[in-house]
């Protein structure tokens, strides 16, 4: 297990959002730096990776623990590569939210919630993405994969499988 | 100095300093006017606002301007205006309102109080039997938390926390290094060091005193006695740590002294934070310089049968000039 | 027939996300105007003249909100965008800023200047990292061409903005727990007073202002307030942007002029096109989730029988007894075949999921509300559970720090008052209700 540390190039993007922020308010930069945190080391937030953030922060770890297990966002536990995170909130579920789960839960063989054995997806059910008109959609990393059929989502599911990993936060393309 | 500013709370009409809060303006009024506080702490900065507990209807903003505030709003936060009248007991909307607050503070608390060592001292139980229905319409399984021990002389009983954040805001200004917080979100939040660890410090013990209920307990004392078979004695020493008043009570169970706490006021609040020396190693007799019994209040469960004169406490007895005063209060007491 | 378009006025225009062609559309006129020839002073009277409330839920006019903004010397002052957009059913701000970027990018100039900001942020839910990405590019692309860092235009003025993300917490879209959380803290709204205005982000004087509002202040500034003005209905000033989803045949977010009827809104082809599958309507949640919900015949007619419109008086006519609120915009259309009960459900596990846990009646409350709300959704319900779920939700309203203990109290409270009927259906006919909700659906087990 290799160290928890940013490479120098992510120090420095650390070092820029820092820069946004007033002289001694470097702690505005938690939740951003926390998003990369999580993007690079495996997709969840351990408490090592916290403690290096407050490190980096110059705050108290108990600052970092607060601010991650307030925010929905940040996993707490390992996740798998491919977070599937269905919005199952009004207009979505009057558009086929549940239905939507059932199908990716068959599908996958897992609950909502659970991790498949190869540890490739995770579902899980989550409060409103602001896609509302497009229902229903589920949100994989970066993206918000909308209007929703089964066909659309075996074809994600295979682009998933294919690629191997889904779009993060330290994505630039 | 500015002038002072005039204000009336249940029809009772007091002058306090500009910037007072309605609350410790009732709090010079005394008496049955002063809204209760489960979350507010005078000596913790930030402390506040979140219990709702002490919520009032304001019916008069101040004398420039006379509108009423639209919503009820927390007396511990609300500053007072010139001329501004507050309705308190004597609003029913309030005492609705509030009635509803200790119902929610309860629907998920374990409601343990038999064997929960706060009992007898709890400021829950207080506004619950002052403030609240008998019955609870809470039909739904309880959030429980497993008992965790924070280091050696500390538990808690997440259980039966009430999210006050006293107990943060003391780590964050009393002692040196705060290493717990509010974990979670919602009513799935918790007092918690994340991962295990100790709250060790210097100061730390004071979380048990500002704590309202029964979530932060003293571990040298668990279980010991109940607090109402207990005699406290107020004592002082002279402590090496600057930061510690050395101001303590003593509580008493014939010669053993049980267990150390900050002097309490009728509010529930420390006069003076102490060190953990004092807290949790001095108890013996004669590491104190005993001043005499604690006066405690006519209503508290604690006051009953203290101070009589035929079981003293044997510190008492050995003393004539404690006996003196405790002939004082006996004879008070029984007026 | 068609309203007028002013945000969205150039959306179809291939390539308007970007600076050139955003440019070429006229855009960044109001920057180059107002710091070019008018007065910070001038810009706020203009946006005062215009009538703009707030468009994140509010509806607070934004000039009065300006003009109470705290100047102390010697101390910074900060615009924060709200970009949280999370109250279900609005989608409006996002499709904005992807589709038109430097409408927002535009606005934040405009609008920072006006109140003498150096520095602003936009902050963004997490969830809508794509559309950071977005914006960011678009900023680079202002900081490029002159409209954004030192000495703007040659003015002197220096204006540096930045985008900050959130990470999944629908109480910072109120704007003290946005502003902890901007701070880098957990989302718990803060005790007001002292309000932003005087002391918001680092203690220093801030206005913070949603999307929607910010954008509108280019347009009001090239066009002037009093010509804004005369756009809409009454007090009702300008366009809205609407976010139109659930049964809808044509979903999406849509630049009304306030006052359309609300009967036009749903069935004109011009906007939603009707109810889906050629069903009736049956309800409406007009504003966002956490304005009352009203059966079809109040949403298109008040209780005096006149038209209901889109805009603030019109929906908010009868209080709550038979009116409701515009909201966010978050405009929800329910069918004949809907389940109110569940949709109280649905809503409040919401609120619970996303109560702060701060304050004891919201806490405590909303979770207590989903409970009753499953209970009698999934056939368990007593009679009793329906005054239960008023009297909790009436002991949460106003008694809240912020207002979230309000939008979970009101959906709940409005469901009950306008279908108290279907509540009771619940209570007596549980077999088949759930044989109406789940009968056909492939999921649930019903567990009992």
């Amino acid at each position: 297990m290799s160290e928890t540390r940013f490479s120098e190039e992510t120090i420095k993007v650390v070092n820029s959002i820092v820069s946004r922020y007033p002289e001694g308010k470097q702690k505005s930069a938690l939740i951003p730096v926390l998003h990369i945190a999580q993007a690079e080391f495996g997709g969840w937030l351990s408490s090592d990776t916290m403690d290096y953030v407050a490190s980096l922060l110059e705050i108290k770890p108990i600052e970092v623990y607060e601010v991650a297990s307030f925010y929905s966002m940040f996993n707490l536990k390992p996740v798998g590569k491919c977070l599937l995170e269905v919005c199952h909130t009004g207009p979505c579920m009057l558009n086929g939210a549940e239905e939507l789960v059932s199908y990716l839960e068959r599908k996958l063989g897992i609950k909502s919630g659970e991790t498949t054995a190869d540890g490739m997806f995770t579902i899980r059910e989550v409060e409103c993405l602001g896609s509302c008109g497009t229902a229903p959609m589920l949100q994989c990393g970066r993206d918000f994969h909308e209007n929703l059929t089964n066909e659309k989502v075996d074809a994600l599911l295979d682009k998933l499988k294919a690629e191997g990993k889904q779009k993060s936060y330290v994505d630039q393309d | 100095m500015a002038d002072k500013i005039k204000v009336t709370i249940d029809g009772q009409h007091i002058e306090v300093e500009p910037g007072t809060t309605i609350l410790n303006a009732a709090r010079q009024i005394g008496g049955e006017s002063v809204p209760p506080a489960m979350c507010y702490y005078s000596k913790l900065k930030g402390s506040g606002g979140k219990c709702r507990t002490c919520l009032v209807k304001v019916s008069k903003g101040s004398e420039k301007d006379p509108r009423p505030m639209p919503k009820l709003v927390a007396s511990c936060q609300t500053q007072v205006m010139d001329g501004m009248e507050v309705e308190n007991m004597t609003s029913p909307e309030v005492l609705e309102a509030r009635k509803g607050v200790v119902e929610m503070l309860l629907i998920n608390h374990p409601l343990d109080c038999p064997v929960c060592d706060q009992a007898g001292e709890c400021d829950l139980q207080n506004l619950a039997y002052e403030h609240g229905a008998a019955g609870t319409r809470y039909e739904f399984e309880r959030r429980k938390f497993n008992k965790i021990n924070i280091g050696d002389k500390i538990q808690l009983h997440m259980t039966r926390c009430i999210l006050c954040y006293r107990c943060v805001y003391t780590a964050d200004q009393i002692t040196d290094g705060r290493v717990h917080g509010i974990l979670n979100r919602g009513d799935k939040a918790e007092i918690s060091t994340y991962i295990a660890q100790a709250i060790d410090n210097d100061f730390s013990g004071n979380v048990i005193d500002v704590c309202p209920v029964g979530a932060l307990t003293d571990k040298t004392f668990r279980f010991k006695n109940r607090v109402w078979f207990t005699k406290p004695v107020d004592a002082h020493r002279d402590c090496e740590n600057p930061k510690c008043s050395g101001k303590v009570v003593l509580w008493y169970k014939g010669e053993e002294v049980l267990r150390v706490t900050g002097r309490k006021d009728q509010y529930g609040e420390v006069e003076s934070f102490i060190c953990n020396t004092c807290r949790f190693d001095k108890k013996k007799t004669n590491d104190w310089v005993i001043e005499g019994p604690r006066q405690i209040e006519d209503t508290s469960v604690i006051s009953s049968n203290h101070y009589e004169m035929e079981h003293m406490l044997p510190v008492v007895e050995k003393d004539p000039e404690l006996m003196e005063q405790n002939q004082k209060m006996f004879h008070k007491k029984i007026q | 027939m068609a309203g007028k378009k002013i945000l969205l006025e150039h959306i179809d225009v291939p390539g308007i996300n970007t600076y050139e062609v955003y440019r070429k559309m006229g855009g960044y006129r109001s920057v180059e105007k107002a710091i070019k020839s008018m007065s910070p002073d001038d810009v706020v009277e203009e946006v005062k003249k215009s009538g703009l409330r707030g468009r994140g839920g509010a509806g607070f006019p934004t000039g009065m909100k300006w003009s109470f903004l705290a100047k102390p010397e010697g101390r910074p002052r900060y615009l924060v965008c709200n970009a949280d957009e999370s109250e279900p059913g609005t989608f409006k701000d996002r499709y904005l800023m992807e589709k038109i970027p430097h409408a927002l990018i535009e606005g934040m100039i405009t609008s920072s200047y006006a109140l003498g900001a150096n520095t602003s942020y936009i902050y963004i839910r997490g969830e809508y990292f794509y559309v950071l990405r977005i914006l960011e590019k678009a900023i680079a692309e202002a900081y490029a061409n002159g409209f954004l860092g030192k000495n703007i235009l040659g003015s002197g003025y220096d204006l540096d903005l930045y985008v900050h993300p959130g990470a999944g917490a629908y109480i910072c879209g109120e704007e003290t727990a946005l502003l902890e959380s901007l701070e880098g803290k957990r989302g718990n709204p803060r005790i007001k007073p002292p309000f932003p205005a005087v002391a918001g982000l680092y203690a220093c004087p801030t206005v913070v202002n949603n999307v929607e509002t910010i954008a509108a202040v280019a347009p009001i500034v090239n066009m002037g307030g009093d010509e804004y003005a005369k756009i809409g209905v009454g007090r009702s000033t300008g366009t809205k942007l609407i976010s139109a989803g659930g049964h809808l045949n044509r979903p999406g977010v849509y630049e009304i002029e306030l006052g359309v009827p609300v009967e036009e809104f749903i069935y004109s082809d011009e906007y939603c096109g009707g109810i889906k599958n050629g069903k009736k309507l049956k309800a409406v949640v007009a504003g966002g989730s956490s304005v009352p919900i009203l059966p079809a015949n109040l949403i298109l007619k008040t209780a005096n029988n006149e038209q209901r419109l889109m805009s603030y008086e019109s929906l908010a006519d009868g209080g709550f007894v038979s009116g409701t609120m515009l909201g966010s915009g978050g405009f929800i259309a329910f069918d004949e075949d809907s389940c109110i009960v569940r949709n109280t459900w649905n809503f409040a596990r919401f609120y619970h999921h996303e109560s702060c846990g701060q304050c004891s009646p919201c806490r405590e409350g909303t979770g207590w509300m989903e409970k009753i709300l499953h209970r009698l959704e999934y056939g368990h319900g007593k009679m009793s559970d329906i005054d239960l779920l008023v009297d909790v939700s009436k002991k949460i309203e106003g008694n809240t720090i912020c207002p979230l203990g309000d939008a979970a109290a009101w959906p709940v409270a409005s469901a009950i008052r306008h279908f108290r009927d279907e509540f009771e259906w619940h209570v007596n006919e549980p077999k088949l209700c759930l044989e109406r909700n789940y009968g056909i659906s492939q999921k649930h087990e019903v567990v009992m």
